[in-house]
């Protein structure tokens, strides 16, 4: 017995437990996700993050506990991001076909992200913290947090956001765009991306690689265009 | 055997065997660039958007995709959806604060993904010139 608890204080110390217990999660979520024909609904990162929440609360984990071993994973964010250029060179005539509706397309989405989410959340009386906090959401974390941060909200509750947001865009973009009965890849995929920035541009990867170079591009777009017009507006409407 | 064809072929314009180092040496040295850039400039922008917009560059500029790029790349695309695992569990840090707002973040978040989604989406149909080569999709 107490060389079982030796064991688990040496391996509840250890990165590699969270790193395989990151992994496991995420394979887990895989399978359900295939077994279910990529149904958006399952979407994987939602159900390893439930396993997740529910594996480090059970043990009593803290979350800096788990992000010294799950650090490995999400460093690669960044040069995933990076490698998005590829996918994106791969359709570089559609792109420059289509240059002036992508733009105007993300544009509106961008706009359409924060105005309702912080409208909505005024009605239903959230607090100052949690309307600052949402108007970015849309964007890829760390331009959201970046933002939250010059408004005065919170940058922390702003990364959640934009997770939830990212989930939620993953699971019902595709739900919606099939009722609205669009087909075309590359509408699919802008729409996905300016909803829901990283994840939903890993999702619409996993589909069609068409949707995910124009979700990627829509992502990299949306972060630049909320990051310059989001502070000004901001501004404007609530003051300094 | 195969070490001997490989070594001949770093003679020519091949790397070989380091392929693949190679070119994630590349993006990752995209993204510092791009780290550093954003940084001295304060631009509203994250580094690793720049290094994307870096590494496409270069890409032009060197008038295509290198098969050994596009593995690197292919790979860390194919499981991106992994790499937002840990930031996503960082959910748990805030559950208080979200409890405390939880109809209207829900409610909130609900409303402004669908309407962006269904902004975008018309926008973009509405403005696209018909691409005849694109086929159709019900999945992404």
């Amino acid at each position: 017995m107490r060389d079982l608890r030796d064991i688990w204080v040496y391996l509840s110390a250890n990165p590699l437990l969270h790193l395989a217990l990151t992994l496991i999660a995420y394979r887990i979520g895989v399978a359900i996700y295939t077994r279910g024909n990529l149904h958006p609904m399952l979407n994987p990162v939602m159900i390893a993050v439930i396993l997740l929440v529910g594996a480090l609360t059970a043990t009593g984990t803290s979350y800096q506990t788990y992000f010294e071993g799950a650090q490995f994973v999400h460093f690669l964010l960044g040069p995933a991001t990076v490698a998005l250029a590829i996918p994106l060179y791969r359709q570089i005539e559609q792109v420059k076909r289509s240059a002036t509706a992508l733009l105007a397309s993300i544009a509106a989405g961008a706009a359409t992200a924060s105005v309702t989410a912080v409208g909505v959340a005024y009605v239903l009386g959230a607090s100052r913290d949690t309307l600052i906090s949402l108007a970015p959401k849309s964007v890829t974390a760390p331009v959201a947090m970046g933002i939250s941060e010059q408004l005065g909200g919170l940058p922390s509750l702003t990364a959640v956001l934009v997770m939830m947001t990212g989930i939620l865009g993953a699971m019902l973009g595709p739900v919606i765009l099939n009722r609205m009965g669009i087909k075309d890849w590359a509408a699919r995929g802008v729409a996905m991306g300016t909803t829901s920035h990283g994840i939903g541009t890993a999702r619409a990867m996993q589909v069609n690689p068409t949707a995910g170079a124009f979700a990627g591009l829509a992502m990299g777009l949306n972060a630049l265009a909320t990051a310059l017009l989001l502070p000004i507006i901001w501004r404007v409407i609530f003051g300094p | 055997m195969d070490a001997r064809r490989s070594c001949n072929r770093c003679i020519g314009r091949s790397i070989g065997p380091l392929g693949m180092l190679h070119y994630f040496t590349i993006i990752v040295c995209c993204q510092l660039v791009g780290e550093l850039i954003v940084t001295a400039l304060k631009a509203p922008l994250p580094g690793p958007v720049l290094g994307m917009t870096i590494l496409f560059a270069g890409i032009v500029w060197n008038g295509g995709i290198p098969d050994d790029l596009a593995k690197v790349a292919d790979g860390l695309l194919l499981n991106l959806s992994l790499l937002f695992v840990p930031a996503g569990t960082g959910i748990m840090l805030h559950a208080a604060l979200i409890g405390r707002d939880v109809v209207p973040i829900s409610v909130a978040l609900v409303v402004s993904t669908v309407a962006t989604v269904v902004v975008t989406a018309l926008m973009m149909t509405a403005l696209s010139r018909p691409a005849g080569d694109s086929k159709d999709g019900t999945g992404a």
